[in-house]
């Protein structure tokens, strides 16, 4: 009896899991080796708040694409911390909007001491994209609001 | 056969100047314009209108921005210590209403009014000057320094190293940038990034 109680708690907290993921704290160390990661061909880095109305609008498009392509890995890079020190409203985010995309928040502090390390045309400005192909090693960066088909396009031009 | 080739090399050479980003905006050491624009109070105001100016403190700002309201208190506070050394704040609001309502002409003069401000907070209408200074985004920055007729850019960037909490920045930027200006001597970083809000342009 008490084992049937266990597993069914156990199969309770694997599909919770399952739903919804579990938003990693990262240092910049880390985000610098997601970028630099070999493990998929293309890497897109969307860097994001959930204060950020023009970051939300274009998420839809960055989770097609992470599910459609197999080529294509979405991560999408939280910058919540800098303003909240609460991670609370991203988890809430990713329930609400049931995010597939691998979601980690950057818990750095002075903005100023690495932007530069993640793009030199980036002013810090959200939201930004940035779009490495590990094969071929170009990068592109965006510092704005995404449309429809420019996430392609900017797959092709890192070809 | 060698006018064809020089043609050819000329028409990649354009080819590739045409796809190369244009240089936006100020760097430090640019001579920036001045600018006429309309205040909160439904005034005109310009540059040229403060004879007694030694700089000016020109910030990039809006009404709905996080980071904005992170500041709001810093900016006022700028602007109560510097406009008595003839160094006032101007804050301009270049973001396209159509796009984030909150900042509608009508929203600023609220926002002026509730938040108390004792300097301009101006409507960058057409987002001409915000695309001449190169601001990306809120708030952003440009410390001014008069030298004899021309505003020298002598800082671009955010106002101080902690957003979330004032009782931990450590680097004020705008500030040493101010009394280093005032003093005479060099600013000690007259670049800085940070994250912010980007201004929302207008969809041409």
């Amino acid at each position: 009896m008490i084992r049937k109680l266990l597993s069914v708690l156990f199969v309770c907290v694997c599909t919770n899991g399952l739903m919804a993921q579990n938003a990693e704290l990262i240092t910049l160390e880390k985000l610098q080796s997601i970028i630099n990661s070999k493990d998929n061909p293309v890497q897109i880095i969307n860097f994001w708040a959930t204060w950020c109305a023009p970051c939300v609008k274009e998420m839809p498009m960055l989770e097609k694409l992470n599910l459609e392509r197999k080529d294509v890995k979405v991560t999408l890079v939280s910058m919540d911390i800098d303003l909240d020190p609460n991670p609370e409203k991203v988890h809430k985010f990713i329930v609400r909007k049931n995010i597939q995309s691998r979601v980690v928040i950057l818990d750095e502090r002075d903005p100023n001491s690495w932007i530069n390390k993640i793009d030199k045309s980036w002013s810090g400005a959200l939201p930004a994209t940035l779009v490495v192909n590990s094969a071929t090693g170009k990068r592109k960066f965006v510092e704005r609001q995404l449309q429809e088909g420019d996430l392609e396009k900017l797959i092709e031009a890192v070809k | 056969m060698t006018t064809i080739r020089t043609l050819m090399i000329l028409m990649c050479a354009a080819l590739i100047f045409a796809g190369s980003p244009v240089k936006n905006g100020y760097e430090v050491g640019d001579n920036a314009t001045g600018f006429k624009l309309k205040n909160v109070d439904g005034k005109m105001v310009s540059l040229d209108d403060y004879k007694q100016a030694k700089g000016f403190i020109v910030i990039f700002d809006c009404n709905t921005c996080p980071y904005s309201r992170a500041y709001n208190g810093r900016i006022i506070a700028l602007n109560k210590k510097y406009a008595p050394q003839n160094f006032p704040v101007i804050a301009i609001n270049a973001n396209d209403p159509a796009t984030s309502s909150g900042d509608s002409f009508e929203e600023m003069v609220k926002c002026a009014k509730r938040k108390g401000y004792d300097f301009p907070y101006l409507v960058d209408e057409t987002q001409a000057v915000a695309k001449a200074y190169g601001a990306s985004n809120t708030p952003h920055v440009f410390v001014l320094n008069r030298s004899g007729n021309d505003l020298k850019v002598a800082y671009i960037g955010t106002i101080d190293d902690n957003a979330r909490d004032e009782s931990e920045v450590t680097r004020k930027y705008v500030e040493s940038a101010v009394d280093a200006l005032l003093a005479g001597k060099s600013v000690p970083t007259p670049k800085t990034k940070a994250v912010g809000c980007g201004i929302k342009w207008k969809n041409v």
